[in-house]
């Protein structure tokens, strides 16, 4: 059983490094809105791949999510993540078929 | 006494999650609150797909200015987790002086979040019209309600931490905020209305601080960093698919 007056065990030096890997993909994805290369949909994916990277990083360190015992862990991101998987399939094919038919 | 304890050992089963019951409740506001931003970056996405004419009003300098807002939440997320493992240790001053700084980031985006509103609401920006796309009205809205209710954590996050670190102290600073916030804004500012979210916030702090008067222990600092990280996390969606999805270099 997961002591609940056990103190998180990181060193400070692993959350400076978290810190440091943010603030490196921040500057990504702010280099590829100035270069412009990528159509808006492809735009949207990599920038969203580039925050749940992001995203993951906090929960797991910052959050100590990392530290939680394993039932709680894989019920929290399995229920969110499974709430916006919902989200997402019945949200964007429909703005995807918008698109295709050119309604203005 | 040992007897009791012993007792109530007995009564209770252990957690299911293995840890203290206020961190599995502020886990699960977390899940709660990230379906309603869900939402919102969905209604803001699918709109923005949907659109080809999506507005795209954000040059290099609001492109700066929301970098600098992101690094702030960042560097505020680290502070946070330092306060956490000084009130780990024990050690009181290191965890005021961390939540402090964590105040003090998160107070800056706060400022410059507003800055950025005045002035998009200045080239005539409002919830249902903008500028710069009159067959796309629903981009003010979707922004305006994002970007809004984000700040309103924010906000809420400041003045959560000014309890735990100051307690009582902290409301006669809330107040004073309060009122010189109100009175340097112009009347016709939005901010003139929504600086009383902080007279709110100093009324229900109030109330808590003087019905249920306590020592925050480590246990309050680790549950109130939760909250903090959530509006970081929340922002790295913020931030690429609001300003990054309608940059104009």
């Amino acid at each position: 059983m997961h002591d609940v007056s056990a103190p998180h065990d990181e060193g400070k030096g692993l959350y400076f490094w978290v810190w440091g890997g943010l603030l490196f993909l921040t500057g990504v994805e702010v280099v590829l809105a100035y270069e412009q290369v990528l159509q808006p949909v492809r735009m949207l994916e990599v920038l969203l791949v580039l925050s749940v990277i992001k995203a993951a990083l906090i929960t797991l360190y910052f959050m100590h999510l990392k530290s939680e015992i394993r039932t709680m862990r894989w019920l929290l991101t399995i229920s969110v993540m499974a709430c916006f998987a919902l989200m997402w399939i019945f949200f964007f094919p429909d703005a995807d078929r918008i698109v295709q038919l050119g309604v203005k | 006494m040992a007897t009791v304890q012993h007792a109530v050992q007995d009564v209770y089963e252990p957690s299911l999650f293995g840890t203290y019951s206020k961190k599995i409740g502020m886990w699960l506001f977390l899940a709660s609150d990230s379906l309603t931003f869900g939402a919102l970056l969905f209604a803001y996405s699918y709109n923005r797909i949907a659109n080809p004419a999506w507005p795209t009003p954000f040059h290099k300098e609001s492109i700066a200015n929301a970098t600098v807002m992101t690094a702030c939440l960042l560097s505020s997320s680290l502070t946070m987790v330092l306060a956490v493992l000084a009130a780990n240790r024990h050690d009181k001053p290191w965890t005021r002086y961390w939540l402090l700084a964590t105040m003090f980031f998160g107070t800056a985006f706060t400022v410059l979040h507003a800055m950025e509103w005045t002035k998009l609401m200045g080239e005539g920006m409002m919830p249902s019209s903008n500028p710069w796309a009159a067959t796309v009205p629903q981009f003010g809205g979707t922004f305006f309600t994002l970007t809004g209710m984000h700040m309103l954590h924010v906000t809420i996050g400041v003045i959560y931490l000014g309890v735990i670190a100051l307690r009582k102290k902290f409301l006669p600073i809330l107040l004073g905020l309060w009122l010189v916030g109100w009175l340097l804004t112009p009347a016709k500012s939005v901010f003139h209305i929504g600086i009383h979210a902080l007279l709110i916030g100093a009324i229900v702090s109030a109330l808590i601080l003087f019905l249920k008067p306590k020592d925050y222990d480590s246990h309050d600092v680790e549950v109130a960093g939760l909250y903090w990280h959530f509006v970081d996390l929340v922002w790295m969606f913020i931030f690429p698919l609001v300003y990054l999805m309608s940059t104009k270099v």
